[in-house]
């Protein structure tokens, strides 16, 4: 994986980026794009574009706002063309500057994040103000100095919003019957910009990474541990560019790591029918199918039941690329909804739980359920939700 | 074409507000400053005009805290020159900022001509007047407050704008320049810049610095504030509590007490 | 006019506006308590017959030039300059609005007297005027002298919409009017070309009985069916603040607020909308307010009769679920 920026001037010439030289223009990438019918160039389209000398059609045109981030195309490529985390962001960062307006919901996320350091504007000294809803003792590094083995990078969502913060009280709850040494940033910590990374704005996502690197460099700890899949990928694979070395993972692997002892705390029996989402980040790009799949099993009284397209096949949620902030533009365009989408064959499972393991999908899905009537039937709970639901006290 | 553009950064109100120990004022230390959103708008509509017209865009900004990063990023959106006002007391109010502006503007050989200034209608802490019409005063200019359309006509001499009044009604008011005008909403919302952007105005651009002149006591009386603290209101509402489907249910019951069904 | 508290009267549209109301109404209150007499100026062109709906005021001085048929806040400055030198009030109360915005900010400077903004209330404290200001889009609250330097006269307040309830300035009494005469340069260097009127929406919100009202909190243009839904089970209409507007998600002419209408509908229901003062000004008289937001601090549950903390997004269907079943049985009963 490559460590440091490429340009679109230069792609040629990097080993990276002279992969995409070798495009078949077979177009399984447009056949595999969530919304490959609408793009008007999708990847198979751009690459035809630079070879011909005419990328400016592609900037000026609003196709890249179409692209999620999922990694499907990239992962289906017959050459392997590093297509979502290369030749994407650097479409993408053009387009920014060509597109004659951002759509303001994407604008206002990306200058809350500079300014706040989350998308939602919420204020940076209220990040921590769920800390205190817990009911477990939770150590703010600022605020007590020892060194902690692992640094839980809670994040935004799981932060600020109240499904986000039922998520992160089960984590410190787990955390917490599990013995686990841990600490958080607090109101110090700040997005770690994957969403900029991936969405049109690498100089949002410099400045973060500067900042979350001097934040890091201020205590001791041996690992981090993150809630969400996007910090995950940020960490693993641009901020060792800027010297982060410690242990990474994604709290649901973690947790696999430790099921041998999590399992006996598992008492209270949820049966409940459960199918499980796999998130873009932590799904096609890490591979991580297995072991969000072998929490739910050891859970008891959970039936496991697969969707129609599930590990690298997954449907993403929507939520990647920036598509958080632009479902009002979507819906105005007359595009399906992928949340929508994707629920709808989670509903046809016929489980009582969809769980899923990314901050993003928790929300999106809720929303998906009710706009199709079907928030009766089915719920939505990440994997530590249900884990922490059946540890009883 | 010159246009001028007058910036105050105001307390960011997104975080809370902390009153300093006096009671008197704001705990400057424990804020953040933000440009004025109207101010923003005024910056975005001389960007149009730059557009539009090939005006040359000056930007005139008071020194506070994050100023620079509001000077910069006006930079990397396109102003042509950025300058801060610099030596001024913390906590001026609207008065002694719009007299040190004209007088700036007034003085600065390098600033005028100006064909028209633009800030922003009102802010969050105008207390103690406004600046647009306080400037347009001391340069002798006309001025209109709460404008969200210019146009020019092909003299150059003249600006159409549009001036909103209530009840959505607007009215198109011809003014001769130089003139200053109060921006309500600039006629697109303020562009997106890049963070890189920015990051490159902060490498390559140089925010020129104008001493604060010093101001004649022209006496401008001052308000003085006696007591500050957080506003609580007398009346709040009688909350329901309970789920959606309760809730609604008491809703229907309060409805229809109040004969509206 | 000398010493007394003197108020500026605003029309729009061929009436005399709200809010000069509400300022009479608390003009009357503080000249009450200093035991002198309410004035009010009123500038216009052949406008002199509103002067009667004054009657708040003890007295009235009426100024009529043909560069006062619109307002353009240096002319109109330049005629009050004049009115007042002559005989200085004690202090002049000015509506903070679209119409007269500017004006007590130039009499400020021109007669180097204090300005005061943002004044919801007007307090007499050891004999000298105090002003209570709400700063900071409502957040802070500031008291402020504004008779520090003594002499200085008159002190301006600018007068922040809802100060008091407009009924209490509407009273119907005989009042006397002066005229005074100004000189004005017949400079064009402000001129009006033309008004230009809304779109005619296919609703009138001013003549609704029921509105939903809906802001930010709503996210998204999908959702504003559920509030068409809720609005329609209700006999109502649909309408919304600025940040709805400006995204197109409405048009115009359902605009509450500041630069929109303002209404006094039997209720108001509003949904994800904050409470900013510049809404608030548009809907604050509605018989029966309940708004739901998320937010516990949100100024809109200092003006709402009932508050629902919660998801506007779960809430709304909850609503129109209720308000549906209640119906289906009053029909069936």
């Amino acid at each position: 994986m490559s460590t440091c920026p490429v340009t679109l001037e230069m792609l040629p010439q990097h080993p990276d980026g002279r992969e995409i030289l070798t495009c078949l223009q077979c177009g399984v990438c447009a056949g595999t794009c969530p919304y490959g019918d609408v793009m008007e160039y999708p990847p198979r389209r751009m690459i035809a574009m630079m070879r011909a000398g005419m990328l400016e059609k592609v900037f000026t045109s609003d196709s890249l706002l179409a692209c999620v981030a999922c990694y499907a195309c990239m992962a289906k490529c017959p050459r392997g063309i590093r297509l979502t985390e290369i030749l994407l962001p650097l479409m993408k960062e053009q387009a920014l500057t060509h597109l004659p307006e951002l759509p303001r919901e994407l604008q206002r996320a990306l200058q809350n994040t500079l300014r706040y350091g989350n998308p939602m504007g919420e204020p940076s000294r209220k990040r921590a103000a769920w800390v205190k809803t817990a009911g477990v003792p939770i150590r703010i590094l600022s605020e007590d100095r020892k060194p902690a083995d692992t640094l839980w990078f809670v994040e935004c969502y799981t932060s600020y919003y109240p499904r986000g913060q039922d998520n992160s009280r089960a984590t410190a709850r787990i955390f917490h019957r599990l013995g686990i040494d841990f600490a958080i940033l607090g109101n110090e910590e700040k997005c770690a910009g994957e969403c900029g990374r991936l969405t049109w704005e690498p100089g949002l996502f410099e400045t973060l990474m500067d900042y979350n690197m001097a934040v890091f460099q201020k205590y001791q700890f041996n690992r981090v541990v993150t809630s969400c899949p996007h910090a995950h990928n940020a960490f693993k694979n641009r901020y060792p560019a800027l010297g982060f070395n410690w242990g990474l993972e994604h709290v649901t692997p973690f947790l696999a790591r430790h099921l041998d002892r999590l399992e006996p705390l598992l008492t209270k029996k949820l049966p409940y029918s459960v199918t499980y989402h796999d998130s873009c980040c932590l799904g096609r790009q890490n591979e991580f199918y297995e072991a969000p799949r072998q929490l739910l099993r050891a859970i008891p009284g959970m039936k496991l039941v697969e969707m129609v397209h599930n590990r690298v096949n997954a449907i993403c949620c929507g939520g990647g690329g920036g598509g958080m902030w632009l479902d009002t533009y979507f819906k105005a365009k007359g595009y399906e909804r992928l949340s929508e989408r994707r629920v709808k064959e989670a509903a046809a499972t016929g489980a009582d739980v969809l769980a899923v393991s990314c901050p993003y999908e928790v929300s999106r899905f809720e929303d998906a359920l009710k706009v199709l009537g079907l928030d009766k039937r089915m719920m939505v709970r990440d994997v530590t939700e249900l884990l922490a639901e059946a540890m009883e006290e | 074409m010159h246009v001028l553009v007058l910036l105050k950064m105001v307390p960011d109100v997104v975080e809370d507000l902390e009153i300093a120990s006096d009671r008197r004022a704001l705990d400057l230390d424990s804020l953040r400053m933000i440009l004025s959103e109207p101010d923003d708008h005024a910056l975005e509509q001389a960007l149009l005009l730059k557009e539009r017209l090939g005006a040359v865009v000056t930007v005139l900004a008071l020194d506070a805290p994050e100023v620079d990063d509001a000077l910069f990023t006006a930079a990397a959106k396109g102003a042509d020159r950025v300058i801060k006002i610099v030596g001024m007391d913390a906590g001026a109010t609207t008065r002694q900022a719009a007299r040190c502006f004209s007088q700036v503007i007034a003085d600065d050989t390098g600033i005028v001509p100006v064909d028209l200034i633009l800030t922003g209608v009102q802010a969050i802490d105008d207390l103690d007047g406004l600046v647009a019409p306080l400037v347009a005063d001391a340069l002798h200019m006309p001025f209109l407050g709460i404008i969200t359309g210019i146009t020019l006509d092909a003299s150059g001499t003249t600006a159409h704008v549009i001036k909103e009044f209530p009840g959505g009604v607007r009215g198109e008011f011809e003014i001769q320049l130089p003139a200053v005008l109060g921006i309500q909403a600039a006629e697109r919302p303020p562009r997106y810049v890049p963070v890189a952007k920015v990051r490159a105005a902060m490498k390559s651009v140089a925010i020129e610095c104008a001493q604060v002149p010093a101001l004649a006591d022209g006496g401008w009386p001052a308000v003085n504030v006696v007591e500050m603290k957080h506003n609580e209101p007398p009346a709040h509402a009688k909350m329901l509590d309970g789920t959606p489907d309760q809730v609604s249910d008491r809703v229907c019951g309060i409805l229809a007490e109040r004969a509206i069904f | 006019m000398t010493g007394t508290i003197c108020v500026l009267a605003e029309q729009w549209n061929g009436q005399i506006s709200e809010v000069t109301y509400e300022a009479l109404a608390l003009g009357r209150e503080v000249a009450g308590q200093l035991g002198v007499p309410l004035t009010a100026i009123l500038t216009g062109s052949h406008s002199r017959e509103l002067a009667a709906a004054l009657g708040a005021a003890d007295a009235v001085v009426y100024v009529d030039h043909p560069l006062l048929a619109e307002v353009i806040p240096q002319t109109c400055a330049d005629a009050l300059v004049q009115v007042l030198t002559g005989s200085r009030p004690r202090a002049l109360l000015v509506p903070l609005t679209n119409i007269s915005l500017g004006i007590g900010t130039l009499i400020g400077s021109r007669m180097g007297v204090p300005v005061v903004n943002f004044c919801t209330d007007i307090k007499v404290v050891d004999g000298k005027l105090a002003a209570r200001c709400v700063l900071y889009g409502g957040k802070i609250e500031a008291m402020a002298d504004a008779e520090a330097v003594p002499g200085l006269e008159p002190a301006v307040f600018g007068i922040w919409p809802g100060a008091r309830p407009s009924d209490r300035g509407r009273i119907a009494r005989p009042v006397p009017v002066t005229d005074a005469a100004v000189v004005l340069e017949g400079t064009r260097a402000i001129r009006l070309s033309k008004y230009i009127q809304p779109e005619a929406g296919d609703v009138d919100l001013t003549r609704q009985e029921v509105l939903v009202a809906v802001g930010r909190g709503i996210q998204d243009r999908a959702n504003l069916e559920m509030a068409e839904e809720l609005a329609k089970s209700l006999g109502g209409a649909v309408c919304g603040s600025r940040p709805v507007i400006d995204q197109g998600w409405l048009p115009l002419s359902r605009q509450v607020g500041k630069s929109g209408l303002t209404v006094k509908p039997k209720l108001y229901i509003a949904l994800g909308i904050s409470g900013a003062p510049e809404h608030v000004e548009g809907m604050k008289d509605s018989k029966l307010i309940i708004a739901v937001n998320s937010d516990p601090r949100a100024p809109i549950f200092n003006v709402a009769h009932y508050g629902i903390l919660g998801d506007v997004l779960e809430t709304l269907p909850a609503l129109t679920a209720a308000v549906e079943a209640r119906k289906t049985i009053a029909h069936h009963a």
